[in-house]
C-alpha cells in the first residue's frame, strides 16, 4: 500500500520535475536551438568539427558564433525597447550610419616609414570608435526624445530614422562604399582573442553588463513595470519618460556597437546594405527568446539564443546549398515552424490531435 | 424585437423548471478550488442576486456560466438541456448574455458600433451587403430608449461619462436576444438616480420573463431590486434564499460566515482633538481650467478629511492635481508650511504623498508582476535606481503587509492580477504604506470591494491616522465618508461649496451638494 503510493508519489514527482523544466523560459528557445543544430550536423558531417588553426579554433560553430555577434548587440538592446511596450526599426539604419562614421574617421592608408611599410589611419582609432558609438547613442536618443517627449507612436517614430538614416548614411560616404584600410581596426571584428573570435566577447561583456545592471539595480523591475502598465507606473513614482528614453538611446548604442563589428569585419562600410534587415532580424531574435512584443516580462538569454538560432539557420541555408532564388522562402518556412513550435495553444492542439489519432487506433 | 421572440419561448416553460441550472460544478486553479460543487437554479422571471466576499468564486461562476472558464467537473443546463460553452460567443448564442463588471466597450467607435459590435446590419444583395448604418443607429436608438437614455448613437463612446457606457454596455447585453442577462457589479460606477433608473429598466425586463443574475457589493440594492439569493463562500454553496425571508444580518453572516452587525460602530472620529496642530497639505486657489475651479484645503497630521461629492464633482480632479498628475493653471501647494510646485508624481511622493487611484486596474495594478513586486514598487522607485531592495528584502516586505492587511494570495510571488478585486486594492495600499507617506489620498479604495475587506479598510485607515497620517478620503459612498471623516470637504460642480464636520449625518452631506445648507 505504501509502496504503491510511494511509486505513485514519486512520478507525480518526476512529471513535476518534467512540468518545471518544460515551464521555464528558455525550454523552447533552447529545443529549438537544439533541433536546428541536430539538422545542420546530419546534413554536414564536419558541423561540429572544431580545429586549431592559425593560432585560433576553426569550424562552422565558430563561424556562426562570429557572425552572430552583431545581431547578439542588436537583439540585446531591442529586448529592452520591446520590454517597454516599444520596437525600433530604425538598428539597421543606425548600424549602417555608424559603420560610415568610424569607416571615414579611420580611412588608412600604407606609409613607408624608414623603409618599412607602416599604417596610419585619419584619426586616432580610440577617437573614431568614440565618435561612432556617439554616434549610436544620439541616433537612439532622437528615437527617444520623439516616442517620450513628443509621444509618436515608436514604430512611426522609429521609421523615420530609418528611411533618413540610410539616406544620412549614403551622404556620409558620397554614395560609395568606403573601404579601410588600417588592420589594427579589423580585429575588432575578425580578430581572436584566446583562440575564439573577439566579437563574441564584445557580445558576451555587453550581455554580462546588462544583466548585472537590471539585476543588481531596480532598472529590471521598473523597465517591466513601464510596459506592463505604464500609467501605474508613472503614478508610483517611476520616471517612466526619462527611462524609455535611455532604453532607446541605449538600443542605439548596441546597435553602434554592432556596426563597428560589421564594418571592421568586412573592411568597409556600405551605406546600403550595412545591417540591411537587421531590425526584422531582431525583433524575430527577440520574440523567439520568449519576449511578448506586448511588452513586459522580457529575458535577455532568451534574445541570445533567439539570435543564434537565426543565424545558425542563415548560414545551415547558404551551406547546405538552397539555390539563392528561394533561401528566403526556406527561411520564412522555418521561422514559421518555429514559431507555431513555441505556441503553447498550437502545442496544445497538435497534442490533443495525437492523442485522438490514438484512440481511434485503439478502437 | 430580437429577444422578444426568444421570450415567448421562455415562458412556455413551466414555471418550476429552472432556465439555467448548474449542477456539482467544480473549478480548480492549480490545486487550489475557486468553486466545489456549485448548484445553482436561475428561473425566468426573476433578478437573482449572487453574493459573496471577494474570493467567494461569484466572478468564477459567471465566468464558468458565459464560457470564458470551463469547468472540470459538473453540468450547466440550458431550458434543460445540457450546454458546454467553451467561449463567450457561443454562450451569447445559446442566450446568456453578459456585462461584465469593468466596461468592455471600445472607446473609439460610435455608441451604435459599440452595441452592434461583431453583428452590424447588413444590406440585402441589392446593397452588395454594405453595412446598414441607417438601421444600425435607428436600432441603437431604440434600444437605448428603453434604457430611458437618449444620447447620440453616432458619437464615440469616449466622449461620454463612464456611467453612460456603463448602460451602453448593458444595452448590447439586451440587444444579443439574451433570455439570461448576467450583470456582474453594474452599479459601481453608477450614481443613486442612474441605480434608479437601471432598476426600472431591469423590474421591466423581468416582467417580460428574462431571468437576470445581478452581482453587486451594495446590500441596499440587492433588496431593493432582487427576489433570490444565492450566497456562495469559499467557493462553495452556502445557501439560495428568498430575498424577503433573509434580513440584511442574515445575509452577511451567511457571507462572511460568523455573525458581524453590519453597521458596526468602529472607533467614530468625534473630531480628534487635533484643531490647533499646524496644516500638513494646505492649497490656495488651486485651479485647473475644466476641472477644479479655485480650491482651498487644509489637512493637517493625523486627520481624515473627507471629500464628499457626486461623480464628476471634481473629486478624482482633486487628486490628481495634488498628486502632480495633472498641472494646475493657478494657485499654490504648502507642504509643512512650504511652498512647493507639484507637477509628477515623482516630485509628490518625495514630498510624502502617496495616492491610491480610482482605477485600480488602469492606474493601480501593474498586472503580471508579482504582488511583492507591485508592494515595493513605489519604495524602489522613491529610492531610485540604486540601492535596489532585493528579492529577500522585498518578500519579508511583502509578508508583513500580507499578514497585516489580510491580503489573500497563495503566495507573494503570485501575480497581482490573479489575486481578487479587494486583495488588489489591498496590495496597492500596502504599497503606499511601505513608503510611509505623512499624507495619503485614497481615490474610492471600497469601491468593487466585498463588506468584509472594505472595514478592514476602513479601519486600517482610523489606525493610520491615529498613528500621525494624514489622510484624503474620497468615496461614492456617503456612508462611508461620513464614519470616517474629521472633517468633510463637500464639492459640487467642480467647485468647494462648504466643510461639514465630524458626526455630520449623509443627509447633511447632500443638502449641502443640493445647496440648501
Amino acid at each position: 500500500m505504501t509502496s504503491t503510493s510511494n511509486i505513485v508519489l514519486s512520478q507525480l514527482k518526476n512529471k513535476n520535475r518534467l512540468k518545471v523544466i518544460q515551464d521555464h523560459h528558455l525550454f523552447w528557445p533552447l529545443v529549438t536551438l537544439f533541433l536546428i543544430l541536430t539538422v545542420n550536423a546530419t546534413l554536414n558531417p564536419g558541423f561540429w568539427i572544431l580545429q586549431w588553426r592559425d593560432g585560433h579554433l576553426y569550424g562552422s560553430i565558430i563561424d556562426i558564433l562570429n557572425r552572430a555577434a552583431p545581431l547578439m548587440l542588436v537583439s540585446l538592446g531591442m529586448t529592452l525597447v520591446i520590454a517597454t511596450r516599444g520596437i525600433d526599426i530604425s538598428v539597421g539604419a543606425v548600424v549602417a550610419i555608424c559603420a560610415a562614421v568610424a569607416a571615414l574617421m579611420i580611412g588608412g592608408k600604407l606609409i613607408i616609414v624608414d623603409g618599412m611599410p607602416s599604417h596610419v589611419s585619419r584619426f586616432p582609432m580610440w577617437l573614431a570608435i568614440g565618435c561612432a558609438l556617439l554616434t549610436g547613442i544620439t541616433c537612439g536618443l532622437w528615437n527617444g526624445v520623439l516616442i517620450s517627449k513628443l509621444g509618436l507612436q515608436p514604430i512611426i517614430a522609429t521609421l523615420i530614422l530609418m528611411v533618413a538614416g540610410r539616406g544620412v548614411a549614403q551622404l556620409l560616404t558620397d554614395g560609395q562604399i568606403v573601404t579601410v584600410y588600417y588592420p589594427p581596426y579589423f580585429f575588432i571584428g575578425s580578430g581572436y582573442l584566446w583562440g575564439l573570435p573577439f566579437s563574441l566577447f564584445i557580445a558576451t561583456a555587453v550581455y554580462m553588463m546588462m544583466h548585472l545592471t537590471l539585476t543588481r539595480t531596480a532598472l529590471g523591475l521598473f523597465i517591466q513595470a513601464i510596459g506592463i502598465n505604464p500609467a501605474a507606473a508613472r503614478l508610483a513614482g517611476v520616471r517612466e519618460r526619462l527611462i524609455s528614453m535611455c532604453v532607446y538611446a541605449f538600443c542605439g548604442l548596441t546597435a553602434g556597437i554592432a556596426g563597428l563589428i560589421i564594418s571592421s569585419n568586412v573592411k568597409s562600410a556600405d551605406g546600403n546594405n550595412a545591417g540591411n534587415l537587421l531590425e526584422l532580424d531582431a525583433i524575430l531574435a527577440v520574440t523567439l527568446g520568449g519576449t511578448l512584443l506586448t511588452g513586459g516580462r522580457f529575458s535577455l538569454a532568451g534574445s541570445m539564443i533567439g539570435a543564434l538560432i537565426i543565424q545558425t539557420l542563415t548560414s545551415t541555408i547558404y551551406s547546405i546549398g538552397v539555390p539563392p532564388e528561394i533561401n528566403l522562402l526556406v527561411k520564412a518556412a522555418v521561422v514559421f515552424a518555429v514559431m507555431l513550435l513555441q505556441s503553447s495553444e498550437f502545442r496544445h492542439l497538435f497534442g490533443s490531435w495525437i492523442v485522438r489519432s490514438d484512440k481511434k487506433e485503439s478502437v | 424585437m430580437f429577444f422578444y421572440l426568444k421570450m415567448t419561448e421562455n415562458q412556455e416553460l413551466s414555471s418550476d423548471e429552472p432556465v439555467l441550472r448548474l449542477s456539482s460544478v467544480t473549478k480548480k486553479f492549480g490545486s487550489a478550488y475557486a468553486l466545489q460543487n456549485v448548484d445553482f437554479r436561475l428561473f425566468a422571471g426573476e433578478i437573482h442576486a449572487l453574493m459573496g466576499q471577494n474570493g467567494a468564486g461569484k466572478s468564477t461562476l459567471i465566468k464558468v456560466l458565459t464560457g470564458v472558464f470551463a469547468s472540470d467537473e459538473g453540468d450547466i443546463h440550458l431550458n434543460g438541456k445540457l450546454i458546454r460553452a467553451s467561449t463567450p460567443i457561443e454562450a451569447q448564442h445559446l442566450g446568456i448574455s453578459t456585462v461584465y463588471q469593468e466596461v468592455n466597450l471600445c472607446p473609439n467607435l460610435s455608441v451604435a458600433e459599440n452595441i452592434f459590435a461583431g453583428r452590424y446590419p447588413r444590406k440585402s444583395f441589392s446593397g452588395a451587403w454594405r453595412i446598414d448604418w441607417k438601421r444600425m443607429n435607428s436600432d441603437a436608438q431604440e434600444i437605448l430608449s428603453r434604457l430611458n437614455l437618449d444620447i447620440d448613437v453616432t458619437e464615440t463612446v469616449s466622449s461620454y461619462s463612464v456611467a453612460v457606457q456603463q448602460m451602453v454596455a448593458i444595452a448590447r447585453g439586451l440587444s444579443i436576444s439574451a433570455q439570461v442577462l448576467v450583470l456582474d457589479e453594474p452599479t459601481s460606477s453608477l450614481d443613486d438616480e442612474e441605480v434608479g433608473r437601471l432598476f426600472g429598466v431591469l423590474r421591466q425586463l423581468r416582467d417580460q420573463g428574462m431571468a437576470i443574475l445581478f452581482v453587486t457589493h451594495f446590500l441596499d440594492q440587492v433588496y431593493a431590486v432582487c427576489d433570490r439569493i444565492t450566497v456562495l463562500r469559499n467557493g462553495e454553496l452556502v445557501g439560495e434564499y428568498d430575498a424577503e425571508k433573509l434580513d440584511q444580518n442574515g445575509l452577511i453572516a451567511a457571507m462572511v460566515g460568523r455573525q458581524i452587525a453590519e453597521h458596526q460602530s468602529t472607533d467614530i472620529p468625534m473630531g480628534n482633538k487635533i484643531e490647533d496642530a499646524p496644516a500638513l497639505l494646505q492649497t490656495k486657489g488651486l485651479n485647473r481650467r475644466g476641472h477644479l475651479k479655485s480650491f482651498d484645503l487644509s489637512v493637517r497630521a493625523g486627520e481624515v478629511v473627507g471629500v464628499g461629492g457626486l461623480l464628476g464633482s471634481g473629486r478624482t480632479e482633486l487628486a490628481r492635481l495634488l498628486f502632480g498628475l495633472d498641472r494646475s493653471d493657478a494657485g499654490e501647494i504648502c507642504v509643512n508650511g512650504k511652498n512647493v510646485r507639484i507637477d509628477t508624481p515623482v516630485t509628490a511622493i518625495k514630498l510624502g504623498l502617496g495616492l491610491c487611484p480610482e482605477d485600480r486596474k488602469a492606474e493601480g495594478i501593474i498586472g503580471e508582476l508579482s504582488v511583492r513586486e507591485n508592494i515595493a514598487l513605489a519604495l524602489q522607485a522613491r529610492q531610485g535606481l540604486w540601492p535596489c531592495i532585493n528579492i529577500a528584502q522585498q518578500t519579508s516586505m511583502a509578508e508583513q503587509y500580507v499578514k497585516s492587511l489580510g491580503i489573500k494570495t497563495f503566495s507573494v510571488d503570485t501575480p497581482i492580477n490573479q489575486l481578487s478585486g479587494g486583495n488588489q486594492q489591498k496590495a496597492v495600499l500596502a504599497r503606499w504604506l511601505a513608503t510611509a507617506p505623512s499624507l495619503l489620498i485614497l481615490d474610492e479604495p471600497t469601491r468593487g470591494i466585498d463588506i468584509a475587506a472594505k472595514h478592514e479598510i476602513m479601519n486600517k485607515i482610523l489606525t493610520l491616522a491615529k498613528q500621525g497620517m494624514a489622510v484624503i478620503f474620497i468615496s461614492s459612498e456617503m456612508e462611508e465618508v461620513v464614519r470616517l471623516s474629521d472633517r468633510i470637504v463637500v464639492l459640487r460642480d467642480r467647485a468647494k461649496v462648504g466643510e461639514l464636520p465630524a458626526g455630520s449625518t449623509e443627509q447633511a452631506v447632500y443638502s449641502m451638494i443640493a445647496g440648501q445648507a
